[in-house]
């Protein structure tokens, strides 16, 4: 997606739960098209689903990268799960998508410059922030969302991210502490719960799109 | 005293709870705390937690459900405790990956029977055999992997299977944050049992009796 004029990555482009409001296109000079190219992500379980579509579009278009343009010296393992993992976050940015119908947000303009896509430690690590981020944030929003359906949805999603997670952590270091968790577990077993607040700004660097949590609580 | 909403509550991110708080007023209709007479929202979590859980426990529901894990919690730590004395089993090179996820089942067992206090399940008498059928489980390491795989798996959709039950109370995230390191001790078990981590982008979840019916085979 092309970015009109004023380059918005000097913008705010996530603003937290609770934070002061701030409209992003309205600082743009092109009213209407930024308007249009800013997400809310609203309200309830409806936004709920937006934060998640959020995160999938990211991880999707992560790994669709990383597919195409394979690091140096991939073997064929590696490729063979990176490409697994992309299509499951296409099927999850997809399943949301058709969840929310006309309330989705669009579709987000991300920035891979910080990853090295030809370094194969640039893209696994990159890959075990996005995973384990993805981790803490589905289940920090689990308690976030009324509806039992979304729950059971989230749900099925969250243990996937957490199997990537896994098998990310397995290819930078093998099947030791790392694969079962490591640092993302802590001494009661339990693995990380965070906050759209704390999870968007750990995504605002990859997300070129002003998107805004006003209303999500 | 039993000190049961501890557990719960140190389990939970404190801001977490604070938000969780704020979007749970049915929580003190339902226990009719007396919330204005509380200045913090941790204070307030705490109570609504107390009322939830203390005098004569915790809705039944709830210990149901908690018990249902710990029983399987149980049947896992006790299978790592096992798996992890038995020399010879484990290829140096992934015993730190079975010694973590022994501790993570531990710990999760403490956890579990914490919350519950004296409305905690005993451990159950276990059969890692299943009978016979996995007679070399603790002396052949492709056996053993494959028994850890179908319980990590089996971890994750019956977690999953509960999610429901505990919608609306604090214990949900907590719930959540096991189901999900179940799904990390899946994933890196299933590649040594020769599977991939994952099946699909989509876990399935699985009900109590599916849950059941897979466990008792090792269940005495």
């Amino acid at each position: 997606m092309m970015t009109p004029g004023l380059n918005r990555r000097n913008l705010l482009k996530w603003t937290g739960v609770g934070a002061t409001v701030m409209v992003a296109g309205a600082m743009l000079p092109n009213f209407g098209i930024s308007a249009a190219l800013a997400a809310d992500l609203g309200a309830g379980d409806i936004g709920v689903l937006n934060y998640a579509y959020a995160l999938e579009q990211l991880e999707a278009a992560f790994y669709i990268q990383v597919a195409k343009t394979p690091y140096e010296g991939i073997t064929k393992a590696e490729l063979s799960n990176l490409k697994a993992i992309r299509d499951h976050e296409i099927a999850h940015r997809e399943f949301l998508r058709k969840a929310l119908g006309r309330k989705a947000i669009p579709d987000l303009e991300v920035d891979f410059s910080k990853v090295d896509f030809t370094s194969r430690k640039s893209v696994l690590g990159t890959a075990d922030v996005f995973e384990n981020l993805g981790v803490a944030a589905y289940n920090g929003a689990g308690q976030l969302i009324k509806d039992v359906n979304y729950l059971a949805a989230a749900g099925s999603i969250v243990s996937i991210e957490a199997r990537h997670a896994a098998t990310i952590a397995a290819l930078r270091s093998g099947f030791g502490r790392d694969a079962a968790g490591g640092k993302n577990v802590n001494s009661k077993g339990l693995d990380a719960a965070l906050l759209p607040s704390q999870v968007l700004p750990k995504a605002a660097p990859f997300i070129v799109t002003p998107v805004t949590a006003n209303s999500l609580s | 005293m039993n000190n049961q909403e501890d557990f719960i509550l140190d389990a939970i991110d404190p801001e977490v709870a604070e938000h969780i708080d704020a979007g749970r007023r049915s929580l003190f209709t339902r226990y009719a705390v007396p919330v204005a007479a509380l200045g913090s929202a941790p204070l307030i979590i705490a109570a609504s937690a107390q009322a939830a859980f203390a005098a004569g426990g915790l809705p039944k529901q709830v210990v149901d459900v908690l018990n249902f894990a710990l029983t399987l919690e149980y049947l896992e730590a006790a299978f790592y405790k096992q798996a992890n004395g038995s020399s010879g089993l484990i290829p140096q090179k992934y015993r730190q990956l079975f010694r973590t996820i022994g501790a993570h089942e531990t710990a999760h067992v403490a956890l579990l029977k914490g919350a519950l206090g004296s409305a905690a399940v005993k451990a159950p008498a276990v059969d890692f055999t299943a009978g016979g059928k996995y007679a070399d489980v603790f002396s052949n390491f492709e056996t053993f992997v494959a028994v850890s795989a179908t319980f990590e798996d089996l971890g994750v959709a019956a977690y999953k299977g509960q999610a429901g039950n505990l919608i609306g109370t604090p214990v949900l995230t907590t719930a959540l944050q096991i189901h999900s390191v179940e799904a990390r001790h899946a994933a890196a078990v299933r590649p040594l049992a020769g599977k991939a981590g994952f099946d699909g982008a989509f876990d399935k979840p699985k009900t109590k009796a599916q849950v059941l019916a897979a466990a008792t085979p090792f269940l005495a």
